[in-house]
């Protein structure tokens, strides 16, 4: 034990030192190492992707016994290429921290006490059938997370939609990528990126839109440096609220205010057009013109109802439509200098020039989510720069398997693991694959994330189920939310790894094996499909989040549903899984293939994998003949929308007079609840903070350090001050991250939400400041 | 028990050499990279003596530009943290 521990932080330290070269020298290798593991002949390598991020790095974790003790980046992925950031370098340290949940825990006599497992799991399904006794169906809900293997949803999904007949299921996700599904939902007709990240290799013009690359997709962002490094028609434009490492890494950085997004990127469309830079070829074969509501609302009301009603535009409506987004009317709104939107619409609109432009949570977290998605999609297919090597636009995802569990199994309230509740034909399609009575599951949606939890606060909601997440530490408002979980006659099941601000208002607690602690599957930001082996055992009664569910339906009495052993259950599933979709839109690779590989991308058909969708040179499911084909809309067209800038949900005013932004860092996992108890990386960054422009600070009389009330209408929160750290908000804003929760920031933002997508905007709310 | 990691810059044009030197040291563990003048070194003495004379060694290297320290650790089991309890 001794030898294996040392020989752990001897892993650890190299890993610590290729991390640190990393972030100095991108680009940096050290396949070398190969060698070295050899001469000790203790360590055996298996492939995995990272734990953490949804770039989806392959990771090769080597092991020494029964413990996982180092990590480095598998060459063979093509994700990442043997590279890794300082999270993944250091993720197996995250499965040791000294108070994993090892045992199963109930409440009794407002205590919690250990029992074993299975009694645990007898109380669960008890619970689950005494509550839908009293209170109905719709009085359970299970809520999950983009962490969730693909399993785990599946099952989950097929438990409470099919068996139990309750779309009461809902996933973290819906806090972070479900603009992006609306945004192309609405604009293709069909959900997930057209490119791939071999798109970095090709562009010329690398455009971000509100988003941290360098912090967020590290090792995406590395590639992108390396591409300006080595060929030298490479620009990066940072387009922001804030300063951060990827402005300082940028070619240029250009900031604008919050929610202005919108008027830019009408305004880019409005020069485009203007000077002649559309592709009409291609806006012709390919694009049609649309409208929807307007002053469309924030949600913040208890069961807040949106649907959108669209109208067909001509393109000289559309056109007319811009006349409100001249490049001078916009600089008044937006802060942006008229000259740098014409710049940027100058590069979009070079017809030689490649560009891809990135976005994650700037634009997905926003109470216009759906617009600004299908805003920056019109600015593509204007000039018809998408579905090509290089060119395109790329919806980046947060965790690790928002698009594979979420997106895909379709673990929302709306969803199916093909198409939605609403349509009879998918209904039938899952009654068929799932072995149920035609009628199981209900027609009609629940809630959306915000609104489950309003329904649990309200009573509506009895019984809820959280697996792999913290919504206690990532809720906004998030007061509301835990007085609510903690009411009387409400009944919390909470299966995690450590303990957290969720697991302190569970009646019961599951211990869940962790990543390489079992089989799994994930799906990253580019359709990429990945499967790992179980690598190490879960310490204790550990369970994986799968077999949990499984163990529950069987009680409720689905062992005909959930028939298979605890050796082969992730194949079978997968293999059940996958006929929902067969066709040459979303084939899945069988598992035989996916054990094999590092990831395979979907529509996998006939041995291929799919790079560019839409595009028939690399598309099976394209008509031939043609040179695009946008299939997921009805009349096989990609959909240009007008939609205007309207302002946020609450913007700063006399009283409350700054922007409160939230966010990450690259060291940290979402709430920390695994990177804070992993020593190097806890060392890196022990504590959020407040950025404050150093203006504001003066005026504040605060120095680096010094503690600072953040004071919203909903709650505050007091923290240290960082001035001219790794990030500077403009004056008037301040940062925060959120992984630390002895600073709940959530406490202070605003449940507003995009109310097309029901995804909260985590990015503006108004506080005010005080010296603590 | 100490271990400690670095980033080992060698002078110009001295990585192989580099990279022997520290390898004929006792307690050394080198890693280059493939593709950078850039080695990591990992070390691992047995007691504070030891690594009092390794220091001593390394110091003397003359084809070591410059070394910069990105962990370390005494071996001795720290107690670990539970965050969510403070
Ligand atoms: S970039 Fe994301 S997936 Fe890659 S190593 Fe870092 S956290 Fe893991």
């Amino acid at each position: 034990m001794n030898l294996d521990r040392r020989s752990f932080l001897k892993c650890a330290a190299a890993c610590s030192a290729m991390a640190a070269a990393g972030s100095i020298f991108p680009g940096i290798s050290f396949a070398d190492w190969k060698k070295q593991e050899g001469a000790s002949g203790m360590i055996t390598w298996k492939k995995a992707p990272c734990r953490f991020c949804g770039t989806g790095c392959g990771v090769l974790v080597g092991v020494s016994g029964d413990r996982a003790v180092a990590v480095k980046g598998d060459p063979n992925c093509s994700v990442n290429k043997g590279l890794c950031c300082v999270k993944g370098y250091h993720s197996v340290q995250a499965l040791y921290g000294a108070d994993r949940i090892t045992t199963a825990k109930v409440k009794r006599d407002g205590k919690m006490v250990e029992v074993p497992i299975k009694e645990a799991l007898d109380i669960v399904a008890a619970k689950i059938k005494e509550t839908i006794d009293k209170h109905g169906k719709n009085s359970v809900a299970i809520y999950g997370s983009g962490q969730w293997t693909i399993p785990d949803g599946y099952v989950a999904s097929k438990l409470f939609k099919g068996c139990l007949g309750t779309n009461n299921v809902e996933a973290n996700a819906r806090l972070c990528m479900s603009s992006a599904v609306t945004g192309f939902m609405t604009s293709f007709g069909i959900d997930e990126p057209m490119g791939c990240y071999e798109d970095i290799d090709h562009a010329n013009v690398f455009i971000t839109w509100g988003n941290n690359m360098a912090e967020m997709h590290p090792v995406l962002f590395s590639r992108i440096l390396a591409n300006r490094k080595r060929r030298k028609d490479v620009e990066i434009i940072d387009f922001a609220t804030r300063s951060t490492r990827s402005s300082q890494a940028s070619d240029k950085s250009i900031l604008f205010k919050p929610q202005t997004d919108l008027a830019v990127a009408n305004a880019i469309c409005h020069e485009i057009i203007r000077n002649n830079w559309v592709n009409w070829d291609f806006v012709n074969k390919h694009v049609s013109f649309h409208k929807g509501k307007t002053n469309i609302g924030y949600g913040l009301e208890d069961k807040f109802q949106f649907a959108d009603q669209e109208e067909p535009l001509t393109f000289d409506q559309y056109k007319a439509f811009l006349d409100d987004y001249t490049p001078e009317k916009v600089e008044k709104i937006s802060g942006v200098p008229a000259r740098d939107i014409k710049y940027m619409a100058a590069l979009y609109g070079d017809p030689i020039k490649k560009v891809t432009s990135f976005w994650c949570m700037g634009m997905n977290q926003h109470t216009r989510g759906t617009w600004i998605n299908n805003l920056v999609y019109n600015i593509h297919l204007l000039v018809g720069k998408i579905s090509t090597p290089g060119s395109g636009p790329f919806s980046l995802t947060g965790q690790p398997s928002a698009c594979g569990t979420v997106r895909e199994v379709g673990t929302l309230t709306h969803a199916l693991p093909h198409g939605g509740v609403a349509n009879a034909e998918d209904r039938a399609m899952a009654e068929k694959i799932w072995d149920l009575p035609a009628g199981s599951i209900d027609p009609k949606p629940t809630y959306h994330t915000v609104e489950m939890f309003r329904a649990l606060d309200r009573g509506d909601i009895r019984f809820i189920w959280i697996q792999v997440t913290n919504p206690m530490v990532t809720l906004p408002k998030l007061k509301r939310y835990r007085e609510g979980a903690l009411k009387e006659d409400r009944f919390v099941v909470v299966s995690d790894v450590y303990p957290t601000p969720t697991t302190d208002v569970a009646d019961v607690i599951l211990p869940a094996a962790m990543w390489i602690e079992k089989e799994g599957l994930f799906g990253n930001s580019e359709r990429r499909t990945q499967h790992w082996e179980q690598i190490v055992p879960p310490p204790g009664e550990a369970m994986s989040d799968t077999w949990q569910i499984i163990e529950v339906a069987r009680r409720l009495g689905f062992e005909k549903q959930f028939p298979w052993s605890e050796t082969e259950y992730i194949g079978k599933i997968w293999e059940e899984y996958r006929r929902f979709h067969e066709g040459p839109k979303h084939n899945m690779a069988p598992y035989t293939v996916l054990k094999e590989r590092s990831g395979v991308q979907w529509p996998f058909v006939n041995g291929k994998e799919t790079r560019w969708r839409f595009n028939p040179v690399y598309d099976p499911a394209c008509d031939k003949g043609r040179d695009f084909h946008f299939y997921g809309q009805k009349d096989n067209r990609a959909w240009i929308w007008a939609r205007p800038y309207e302002p946020a949900a609450e913007s700063p005013d006399k009283e409350y007079n700054f922007w409160l932004n939230t966010g990450r860092v690259i060291e940290h996992w979402h709430t920390g609840s695994m990177t804070m108890r992993v020593p190097v990386l806890y060392n890196a960054v022990p504590s959020s903070y407040v950025e404050i422009h150093p203006d504001d600070a003066a005026d504040l009389g605060v120095v680096n350090g010094e503690m600072v009330k953040i004071i919203s209408r909903r709650g505050s929160v007091t923290m240290p001050a960082s001035i001219l750290g790794r990030g500077v908000p403009p004056r008037g804003q301040v940062f925060v991250p959120f992984f630390d929760e002895r600073y709940l920031i959530n406490e202070v933002t605003l449940d507003a939400f995009c109310p097309i997508s029901k995804q909260p905007d985590y990015k503006k709310c108004a506080v005010k400041l005080e010296k603590a | 028990m100490p271990i400690f990691a670095y980033l080992a810059i060698p002078v110009e044009g001295g990585k192989d050499t580099l990279a022997a030197e520290l390898t004929a040291l006792p307690h050394c563990e080198v890693i280059p990279a493939d593709n950078k003048d850039i080695l990591i070194l990992v070390t691992d003495a047995p007691d504070e003596k030891a690594e009092r004379n390794l220091q001593n060694k390394l110091q003397k290297i003359s084809s070591l530009q410059s070394l910069s320290m990105t962990f370390g650790c005494s071996d001795q089991p720290e107690k670990e943290r539970g965050d969510h309890e403070s």
